[in-house]
Order: structure tokens, then sequence, then C-alpha cells
């Protein structure tokens, strides 16, 4: 069954990024009949633009990022378009990706100690992406090698460079790890759960430092945590069960989320600003494991409004003129939406 | 709830904490390429829980939080300082006697996955504590039942018979806290029981933990680098940098006015997603500025924090500064600024 998915309208997005360099349009990774894992991923990515993914495990997050970066394993099928700056992604051989890979999309992992290669310094490890994309001279990479790694906040470069990953600390390995991502300048960089494993003020630092040194690509940015999302994203993508229920610009996801999903992971962050008011709230529930999912809406066990409507499957709808959809027969917020404000309205950050 | 006593009896003094730490220091030896130094992971550490409280202990990586615990839940033994269960001082017990507090003091760790034997089946995992210890399933003075366990944390009896590798993240540290309830504990430490989670799971196994807290009369040591889950659940906190509690006090005067500018700063850092509203851009400017984390083997001289405070003086940098009372309300603060300090002011 195809899930009926609208594109959002992206031609509104703000003028401030460049050309859309990422067009995915209904990517399904499948692991045979019924065992759709990403049943249906719309989404587009300008340069210069961050855009998030976000979702609780099993919503297929991370297999997205797998099938961006051709690293899903041979028992997965994938289908649909995924089209960077001309390629098509879907369909290609390894050896096809390997001419991709490093240098048009690179990725960038959680846990940068099993990432990185234990028994090589890290500014060989650098050097090698640019050896393999076709930085000519051994001098020359060695410099570029350096240069990156102060650019991405790395002191004493030239001597850490010679460094191996157990010698450096947990945020040193990340801020190497995304030296090696941009060493081949890559058009798009997807960068899964990137931060979760750092300490709250070096996951600061490095959600500082990704927004800055990928003005140039456009960046996949997958985690579950909304309160990351607010820090780094231009624009959100929630999956829940392996499809899109929302989509839309970072302030009117956050100020106005139209589904009830989006809505129960706002809340369920705990906020420390806010009045502590009893328990912290929750969504009741699991998602579906894969081969578990009901017909209808995928949300529609764990929602608070299902009703019988929500047993047809809603499509993702446009809603705002700052291009959010949703796929909900009841969208929240939408009032607001119908008073004509967008995003404008709250001033540019 | 059965009142049972603790299992080490102790010459109780009315009003004592269940455990209490003084002075608790803990150095580990190191080989390095520069040969063999002294790691000093705790550092002269005051902490007390009473009978149904929650103590939370935060901080980053590497700032003696987890020694903490272990040391609290003797499973390590102090280089300096002493831990008391009940009154009793933990180094003097004999090996039966210890084993007896071990009915008492249970850890629930990061990563169930990790911590329950995957060929066993939830019903064995949670009869395990029983056998070990020798005492009957079910009946006054026994161990509780796997029924009443998968109860209290909200597990249908169908569970029983699955394997780890059945659950989801979240129904596998239920089931790790199932475990360590078994033989009605007075006191679990927690380390990092929750951030291997999903938010969402997170928040309702808090929930769930704060509830268990409430109905069985529990004490939690609730170690977490989370500041904003503690403050859902912790009565206490203490903030920890490198071996050092630096800040300490009720939760909430902490979280009202935090005055040491660590506190202030990691709970800049918190991600918020309303944050762009907020205006805590400066001190989160700060905080990015603040660099990484030195080694727990070069700690610095004088404050602890100097190398990363943006408000740092010489002062500072030349002599550490005491844990004193500032404010009243039981909170202490180990910086010479403390009164007027503002990160980002």
């Amino acid at each position: 069954m195809a899930a009926v998915t609208t594109a959002p309208d992206t031609a509104a997005a703000p003028a401030r990024t460049g050309d859309t360099v990422l067009d995915v349009r209904d990517l399904r990774v499948s692991f045979g009949p019924g065992l759709d894992a990403v049943d249906g991923l719309t989404l587009t990515a300008r340069r210069g633009e961050t855009v998030a993914v976000v979702g609780e495990s099993g919503c297929g997050k991370t297999l997205s990022a797998l099938a961006l970066s051709g690293l899903l394993p041979e028992s997965a099928t994938v289908t649909g378009s995924a089209v960077l700056d001309g390629d098509q992604l879907v369909g290609r051989s390894e050896r096809q990706w390997r001419a991709l890979r490093g240098a048009k999309v690179s990725m960038i992992f959680q846990d940068a100690a099993t990432a990185l290669n234990p028994l090589m310094s890290v500014g060989a490890q650098i050097e090698e992406v640019m050896a393999i994309h076709g930085t000519h001279g051994r001098a020359a990479r060695r410099a570029r090698a350096v240069e990156l790694l102060t650019s991405v906040g790395v002191p004493d470069a030239a001597v850490r460079a010679r460094s191996h990953p157990h010698q450096l600390s947990g945020g040193m390995r990340q801020r190497v790890m995304i030296a090696i991502a941009l060493a081949g300048s890559p058009d798009l960089v997807v960068a899964d759960e990137p931060t979760t494993a750092l300490d709250v003020t070096v996951q600061a630092q490095v959600l500082a430092l990704l927004r800055e040194s990928t003005r140039d690509a456009a960046v996949i940015f997958i985690t579950h945590d909304m309160g990351v999302v607010a820090e780094i994203a231009d624009r959100v993508v929630v999956m829940y069960a392996g499809s899109v229920v929302e989509s839309g610009p970072l302030d009117e996801v956050l100020e106005r989320p139209h589904h009830p999903y989006t809505a129960a992971l706002l809340a369920s962050v705990p906020d420390p600003d806010a009045p502590l008011a009893g328990e912290l709230p929750t969504i009741p529930g699991r998602v579906p494991p894969l081969g578990e999912r009901a017909e209808g809406c995928p949300f529609r066990d764990r929602c608070p409004k299902a009703r019988e409507k929500c047993g047809q499957r809603p499509p993702l709808a446009a809603i705002t003129p700052g291009g959010s959809a949703a796929a909900c027969w009841y969208p929240e917020n939408t009032a607001a939406a119908e008073d004509g404000r967008t995003a404008d309205e709250e001033g540019t950050p | 709830m059965t009142a049972r006593p603790l299992a080490v009896a102790g010459r109780e003094t009315a009003g004592a904490p269940l455990i209490r730490a003084e002075g608790l220091t803990k150095r580990y030896t190191v080989r390095t390429r520069a040969g063999r130094r002294t790691l000093t992971a705790v550092d002269r550490v005051d902490l007390s829980v009473g009978a149904g409280r929650i103590v939370a202990v935060v901080g980053e990586s590497g700032c003696g939080k987890s020694t903490t615990g272990r040391l609290l839940l003797a499973l390590e033994s102090p280089s300096e300082g002493t831990v008391t269960v009940g009154g009793r001082d933990v180094a003097l017990l004999s090996k039966k006697e210890l084993r007896l507090l071990r009915r008492d003091i249970q850890p629930v760790s990061q990563d169930p996955y990790d911590a329950l034997n995957g060929r066993m089946t939830v019903e064995r995992i949670l009869s395990e504590p029983a056998r070990v210890h020798g005492v009957p399933l079910g009946g006054p003075g026994g161990a509780r039942t796997v029924a009443e366990l998968l109860d209290l944390v909200g597990l249908g009896a169908a569970y029983a018979q699955r394997h780890p590798h059945e659950l989801s993240g979240g129904q596998r540290q239920r089931v790790a806290i199932a475990r360590a309830l078994a033989l009605e504990p007075k006191f679990v430490v927690c380390d990092e029981a929750v951030s291997a989670l999903d938010v969402s799971v997170q928040a309702q196994v808090v929930n769930l933990l704060g509830r268990l807290q409430r109905e069985l009369g529990l004490a939690y040591l609730f170690i977490s680098h989370d500041l904003a889950l503690v403050r859902y659940l912790a009565h206490e906190t203490a903030v920890m940098y490198l071996g050092r509690v630096v800040e300490q006090g009720p939760t909430s005067t902490l979280f009202a006015d935090p005055r040491h500018p660590y506190t202030q700063l990691l709970l800049a850092t918190v991600p918020r997603p309303r944050a762009r509203r907020q205006g805590r851009d400066e001190q989160r400017r700060a905080a990015v500025s603040a660099g990484d984390l030195p080694s727990p083997l070069d700690r610095p001289k004088g404050c602890v924090f100097s190398t990363r405070c943006p408000l740092a003086t010489d002062r500072c940098r030349a002599e550490e500064p005491a844990l004193r009372p500032v404010g009243g309300e039981g909170r202490t603060v180990a910086c010479h600024y403390a009164e007027t300090a503002e990160v980002a002011a």
C-alpha cells in the first residue's frame, strides 16, 4: 500500500539558504513484505540548511540516515528516490557509493570512539579522506588536516594530529569526526545523534561548531531530543513508526506543533525553567515494533485525540504558508495558521 | 509495607541519616607515559542520605559521581574518609555483615542490556537475588515475589517468560529496577539509570522511580548528568566537578538561584525546546567558550573550576575555596565569589 505523501512546499523556505542539494521522495527501506522500517520519507535540504529528523527509537530515523549514505545492511531493500546534487542515491552499487562517500556525502556518528580507527593517528585519518578524493601531495594533505583540526577547535592541532583516538577526550574525538566529515567538502553531511554521548557543556560546544562549520553543506541531523533540535535545526521532520508525521520550519514546529505526536514529544522534554507540576509528561505506550503496525494512523493507539476516522491513514498535508505539514486528520494549532500568522512575524533570530 | 529494620543492625541514633559519607576520598594510581600518577577521582566529599530521601549527584564525565556511587555501595573502599550505614562504619564490617548490607543497598546502572543476563528469563532474573542471598521468595522476611516485582514496575505477568532481548529499552530498565527491589532494600544507587533511554521513555522511568520512592519509602542516590531530570526527582542536589562537590543544597533552591559559576553554566547548557526565547544566550556562549574538561590527572591548582570559569581571578587560581554555607536553607557553595557570581550577568 502506498501512503499518500504530499511534499511540503519548500519554495517558501527562507532565502538565506542556497539551492536544494538533497531531494528525497517517498523513500522506503524494507526488510520484507509488511516490514517497511522507513515507510515513505519525503524531505528536501538546501545548502547551508540543517534539517533535523526527530523521533523515538524505532521510528526509522537511523535507517533513513543509513539509506542516505549507502550504509544499510544487505538485507534491506531501498525504493523511492533520493537525489543529491543530480546523483540518484537509490540503487547505487557499493562501488558507486565509494565515489560519493566522503566527497559528496559524509557521516558523523554518535560514538566517535568506535567510529574512528584506533590504530591510526587522527591526522592520518583525515588525510586518508583527502587522499581518496583527490587532494594530491602528502605535505598539502598534512597541512590541510592541521588546518581542519584547528577549525573544529582542537587546540595544538599540529601536535594533536599525531594523537590516537584513545588519547583524546570524547568531545575532542567528536571534533575529529567532524573534521573527517568535512575533509572532502561534502554537499551533504548526515549526522546521527552526534552529541548524544557527550556531556552537556561539551554538547553545546559541538552543536555550535556544527552550525558554523557546515555552512556550505546541507545537514541531515538525526536526534531524539527536541532540546537539541531547537539548538541546531532550520527545519524539522518528525518521524513516527517509519513515516513523516510532521515537517516544517523550526519555530513553527516548536511553537505551534500540529501533530499530537510532535506536541507530546515536546512536552516530554523536562524544561528546567517551567514550574514543577507533579510528574513529567509522558507518552503512554511505545512505538509499535516493525511488523505490528496497525492500519491507519500509526500513532492512533497512543494518541489522546484518536477517533474513528484515524483508522484511515492521514496524508502529509500542507497546513501553513510557512511550509508546515502534518499527517493528522485533526491537527492542533491550526487556528493560529488561519489567522495568517507566520514565522516571519516572530522576527529573525 | 513491612518495616524491616536494616539487615545490619547498628546502634542507630534517632534521626541519623541512613547512609553518610564523610571526607570521602578515592585515589587511583595510573600508569601513564610520564610514569605513575595519582588520579584523585573523589576528593573530600561529605554526603548524607536520610531514609526516604532522594539526593542527586550531578556533573560531567570524570567528576567522580559514579565513583562516589560505588563507594556508597561498598563496591570500592575509600582511600580516606568513611561511609556509615545506619551508624556503622562499612569498612569495619565482617564479610558476613557486608553480605547482609548488600540486601539494604542496591544499584541500578545505566545500561540494562549489559546488566541483565541475556540467557535468563525475566522470572529467573528477578528471583536470582533471593537465590544468591538464600532468602525465601515471598512470606514475612522473604524476598518480593516475581509477580509482586513485575507489578511494582508496571509490567504485566506475561513478561516473566521473556528474555531481555525481547524487551524495549524502557522495559529492560524496568526489569533492572525490579531486580534491585527484590530484597526490599532501603537505599538504591541509580547511576545514570535513564540516560540511555529516549526522552519520552526517560520521563516514564523517572516517574516510576518517583512513585516507587514514595510508595516504598526508599532512599536514592540519583547520579545523573541531566539537571532537568534531577529537578523533578531529587530533594537535594550535589554538583560535582573534578572530584569535588562545588555546590550542594535543596534542589529547588539550587535551581532557582545557582550560586556556583559551574552550576550556572550546567543549567544554561541544558538543551531546551524553548531556549531561543529565553535569553540565556550569554550564558550559553560562556559555556561554549569554556573549553574542554581538564583531565582528572591534571586537576587545576586553587579552585578546580578556575581553568574554565569565565569569572576566575588570580585568587581562584591560587587558593582553593572551601565549601561554605551561602544564603541559608542548608546550601553550601565552594566559590570565593558565591554571593555575587553571575556568569554572563
